[in-house]
């Protein structure tokens, strides 16, 4: 039970470091390229802790290796935001508020679970994503309360990811008995910190939370959208090809 | 073997070698047991540092050439680097090479908005803005200086 657990968290990390990655050298900026390059490497030490303790969890001699590049999409269980394309600057930001908001209130909790090792990894965790939220507050409240067209792209981006916001506090049967035992986190006890947080910073920002917006889920459960396939052909490729390499 | 610790603790950090393992605050632990075999518990700066492994085979290699084979390096997350772990001489040691050591941490576990100054590590002016929060490694983040015009890393207090 853990173990699916620790992977979920880990493939959160896993797939919006390799998202955030594709920004490396095509950012708006030099200091956007080196930002969000620090923050898909912060993510990616997070998901290899994780991943290799879901691995030790499970028994079955998979590190973090063989979880992250020998398993197909419906074996992924991050949520679908994470994996959605980069779109423009806009679009990544306000996934990144989205994501980073909810990281932080989750990693915040989790470093009073019950395991040893889940709360040494919020611990160390929650200090990062604090840089990783502010750094997405800051872009969103400058595009949001910039010119006319910053705001209608930060608003357009806005609209792109909103849908994928309620899948982030979706129970299951994992969470449901571990945080009974106070090893996770309820999922659904992040929404209210969450929407004050995420809320604050969309008001300042003069944009408006989406309203009619459908929410869209299944990630944890490994129905994925499409995009993640072309995702993982890209970062598993190598492994496959040369099963075993190391350099 | 009670200059096993010392050899240890005269491992520079790859990234910022003006400074050692244990300066940094990195170096958490050396035990020699009856054997003489040696365990080290260091600990990353952030959870993705990709110094880890570099630092584990510099320990290792440290150690080789004092003829001490026997080596187990371990990582460990808890408690959780900060930058208070810095050693006076450390901070020291990062601004006379043009670093700016950070603040006191925050207190509560997380970053809050630093209000503090930070001082140019090249003319001293407290007059400094933060070019970019993410610098040129994990734990740095880009400043420059209004009075002399030259950019510089600082120790993001963590």
């Amino acid at each position: 039970m853990r173990d699916r657990y620790a992977l979920a968290l880990g493939d959160d990390a896993l797939v919006l470091a390799q998202r955030l990655g594709e920004w490396v050298a095509r950012a708006p900026e030099l200091e956007e390229d080196v930002a969000l390059a620090n923050i898909a490497l912060d993510l990616l030490g997070q998901a290899r802790t994780l991943l290799t303790y879901a691995g030790e969890l499970e028994g079955a001699g998979r590190d973090e290796d063989v979880l992250a590049y020998w398993r197909d999409d419906r074996d992924f269980r991050n949520v679908l935001l994470v994996e959605l394309p980069n779109g423009d600057f806009a679009v990544t930001m306000a996934r990144q508020l989205l994501f980073a908001a909810y990281q932080y209130e989750l990693y915040d909790r989790l470093r009073a679970s019950t395991d040893d090792t889940l709360a040494a990894v919020a611990g160390k965790a929650v200090k990062e994503v604090h840089y990783h939220r502010d750094h997405a507050t800051q872009w969103v409240l400058r595009l949001g309360d910039g010119t006319d067209e910053s705001h209608r792209r930060m608003a357009e981006g806005l609209r792109a990811v909103w849908p994928y916001a309620d899948e982030l506090f979706d129970g299951d049967d994992v969470t449901a008995a571990l945080s009974a035992e106070g090893v996770a986190v309820d999922p659904a006890t992040l929404r209210e910190p969450w929407t004050a947080y995420v809320g604050g910073v969309l008001a300042e920002a003069g944009l408006e939370p989406p309203a009619d917006a459908t929410p869209r889920r299944g990630g944890r459960r490994g129905l994925h959208t499409e995009q993640l396939g072309y995702l993982l052909a890209e970062m598993q490729h190598l492994h496959r090809s040369h099963p075993g390499v190391t350099w | 073997m009670s200059g096993v610790r010392e050899i240890v603790a005269a491992v520079p950090d790859p990234e910022l070698p003006v400074v050692t393992i244990e300066q940094l605050g990195i170096l958490r632990d050396v035990r020699v047991g009856d054997g003489g075999q040696v365990t080290v518990d260091i600990t990353p700066t952030y959870s993705g540092c990709p110094a880890m492994d570099a630092i584990r085979a510099d320990i290792v290699a440290a150690l080789a050439g004092q003829g001490i084979d026997t080596v187990d390096v371990r990582t460990v997350l808890a408690p959780a680097w900060t930058t208070d772990w810095i050693t006076p001489d450390g901070r020291t040691a990062l601004e006379e090479h043009g670093i700016a050591p950070p603040g006191p941490a925050p207190a509560g576990g997380a970053v809050t908005a630093l209000t503090l100054t930070v001082r140019c590590p090249h003319c001293g002016s407290p007059d400094t803005r933060e070019l970019s929060r993410f610098g040129s490694t994990a734990c740095k983040a880009l400043w420059v200086c209004r009075a002399c015009q030259e950019p510089f890393d600082h120790v993001k207090a963590l």
